[in-house]
């Protein structure tokens, strides 16, 4: 099959796309791990990594050393397959899911629009609950193949709660879908540009889904915590209640790999909040063509870190839930509150559509 | 096009054979996991986006879930052979075979013809939204009906005293 | 464009595992998912007839199935579970208390 010469480089752009997304993340990464340790240790009055390079910024890179070098150990009566599928599962579904973030507008490269997103799906948000409802199995299944009793009980206990806070999770961004009409995340971020205007006035806030929709911003959080299984919410891994939770029995590279799937999966929901509530990409925009098109990228950039460091900050923060309590306030609390939210939101659409 | 189709349609029948040949409950979950997502990916290749992503939601997100759960729960191990099992295989498989040798004659005669696909309907998530709110909104309204049933029967079977 | 038949041909093939598997296992869990397979196998019929057909109706059909699913699970493996706690077995050869 002969290959037009426009296809190759659409090929090549978006291999290039692929290449450059997973570098950055991976990078990102690492270094929020660093600002994780670093962040809560000035919160408990510590210094935190220090010593390897300036800052202990060279840390990733050692941490990184002493997971490949380390003995992988696999304890006996383990299920092999499985055990050894968990961490793999859980490390390429939290990849998947960036396949659909945008990260910021268009630019034109010989004559061909070039958008800064791997895919753009008609169903992205859809797409992306579906691979992060996937990701459950890989909590589940390494559990339940390490054959041991505390990482059963963290598989179960995450099982029930991830359940559990994705119907949250997702009722609290209907509001947004009905605001903007799409499920196309690019079309929502469009649909938030310029400013709010108020009885013919503008009021000059950005018009973000945020101001319209605070109560669904609120709960997706909490509920975005609870899918990430950070704390308050960490019932599933409970250092001192579970030992380590559903990886107690995970060493070396194995262990390596929920971990960056954790950190990638706080790094997938904060994208999605600066997209559903924030304006992705949009911010002040000015100088040459070039700036037009890398400062989108930075707002997109700032915000999620914004988050991110709002992550850290309630580690360094809140104390852990007991498990009845966790159970109790997603589905006597947060579930109706999402609920009735929609249904405001309903009415408000459909007053002013008429 | 073609070519995913085969690559999937051989991967969900390995798959779904693989459900009914494994001893251990849980790989038999895992295997239908394999089989419901690449039954996705072929509702993709019929242009149903929307279903195809419905489907790994519902199905493999949460369905399938509930059931890795009761597994891990009943903590249920590999399953012996019986007198049952015995009987059902020799009575099941010429059954099956002719069965299934039945509905593939029925096909090869019946569909051979080369039906010509017509152009793609829009199945975007607006589209089946519109047809599902205004034409099939009454069989909706009873799912939600169902539903509210399946949720108090599964409270009072599971619960040890109400 | 890959003829319908072969959809079909798929379809069928599925189903009649799905039911090979509700046949042969013992395994009340099992059983049960050879069930789902069954009704994903339908379920992939209805979609190539929409295909072919050009309207969207047999996708809606996919949709209260799944629907259904849903409920017949969370229904079915509720009744497994107190099945098990009264029963202590997964077996649904020991599961015989109506025989005289």
């Amino acid at each position: 099959m002969a290959l037009s010469s426009d296809t190759l480089f659409l090929l090549g752009v978006a291999v290039v796309k692929v290449v450059v997304v997973l570098l950055v993340l991976l990078t990102a990464i690492a270094y929020i791990v660093w600002l994780e340790r670093k962040l809560v240790a000035h919160i408990q009055s510590r210094w935190g990594p220090y010593r390897v390079g300036p800052y202990g910024l060279m840390q990733p890179m050692a941490d990184g050393l002493k997971f490949l070098f380390k003995e992988d150990i696999v304890p006996l009566e383990v299920d092999r397959f499985v055990y050894w599928l968990a961490p793999f599962l859980s490390f390429t579904l939290a990849m998947l899911t960036f396949a659909v973030i945008p990260f910021g507008g268009s630019f034109k490269l010989f004559g061909h629009e070039i958008y800064l997103q791997i895919a753009d799906l008609n169903v992205g948000l859809l797409y992306i609950f579906a691979v992060t409802s996937l990701g459950v199995y890989s909590i589940a299944l390494a559990g339940w193949s390490s054959n041991s009793k505390y990482p059963l009980f963290g598989g179960l206990r995450s099982s029930a709660q991830m359940i559990s806070y994705e119907l949250s999770l997702g009722l609290a961004v209907v509001g947004t879908l009905m605001i903007s009409g799409s499920l196309s995340l690019r079309d929502i971020v469009n649909s938030q540009t310029g400013t709010w205007h108020l009885a013919g006035t503008n009021t000059f806030l950005p018009h973000w889904n945020i101001f319209v929709q605070p109560v669904g911003f609120i709960v997706y959080f909490i509920a975005a915590i609870a899918e990430t299984n950070r704390i308050p919410f960490d019932l599933p891994e409970g250092e001192t209640e579970l030992v380590g939770g559903y990886h107690t029995e995970y060493s070396s590279f194995k262990f390596a790999m929920f971990f960056m799937a954790e950190y990638a999966n706080m790094v997938t929901v904060s994208c999605i909040a600066t997209l559903l509530f924030f304006g992705g990409w949009h911010g002040p925009v000015f100088g040459p063509a070039w700036l037009h098109v890398l400062l989108p990228v930075f707002w997109f950039a700032l915000k999620v870190f914004c988050f991110l460091f709002f992550y850290i900050w309630t580690r360094g923060t809140l104390p852990r839930f007991r498990y009845d309590q966790l159970m109790a306030f997603g589905w006597k609390f947060l579930l109706p509150v999402a609920l009735l939210n929609i249904l405001a939101t309903s009415f408000v659409v459909a007053w002013i559509g008429t | 096009m073609v070519p995913v189709f085969y690559i999937f349609a051989a991967l969900t029948i390995i798959a779904a054979l693989s459900v009914i040949l494994q001893r251990t409950p849980v790989y038999s979950a895992l295997s239908l996991i394999v089989v419901l997502c690449s039954l996705a990916v072929l509702y993709v290749s019929l242009g149903a986006k929307f279903l195809a992503v419905i489907q790994v939601i519902v199905y493999a997100g949460a369905i399938m879930v509930l059931f890795v759960l009761v597994i891990m729960l009943l903590n249920a191990g590999r399953e012996r052979h019986t007198e049952g099992s015995r009987l059902a295989r020799w009575l099941g498989v010429p059954l099956l075979a002719a069965f299934l040798v039945e509905i593939l004659s029925v096909i090869w005669n019946g569909l051979s013809s080369g039906a010509v696909a017509p152009p793609a309907p829009d199945a975007g998530p607006a589209a089946v939204g519109a047809l599902l709110f205004r034409h099939y909104v009454l069989p909706f309204e009873v799912t939600s009906i169902l539903i509210l049933v399946a949720i108090l029967g599964a409270v009072v079977l599971a619960k040890k005293q109400l | 464009m890959v003829p319908l038949s072969h959809y079909i041909a798929l379809s069928a093939i599925l189903f009649v595992i799905g039911a090979a598997g509700f046949i042969f296992r013992r395994n009340i869990i099992t059983v049960f998912m050879c069930i789902e397979l069954m009704l994903n196998a339908v379920n992939l019929a209805f979609m190539a007839f929409s295909r072919f057909r050009g309207n969207l109706d047999g996708q809606l059909f996919v949709f209260f199935v799944i629907v259904v699913a849903a409920a017949e699970a969370a229904v079915g493996l509720a009744l497994i579970i107190s099945l098990y706690r009264s029963r202590d077995t997964l077996a649904i050869d020991e599961l015989d208390s109506m025989k005289l």
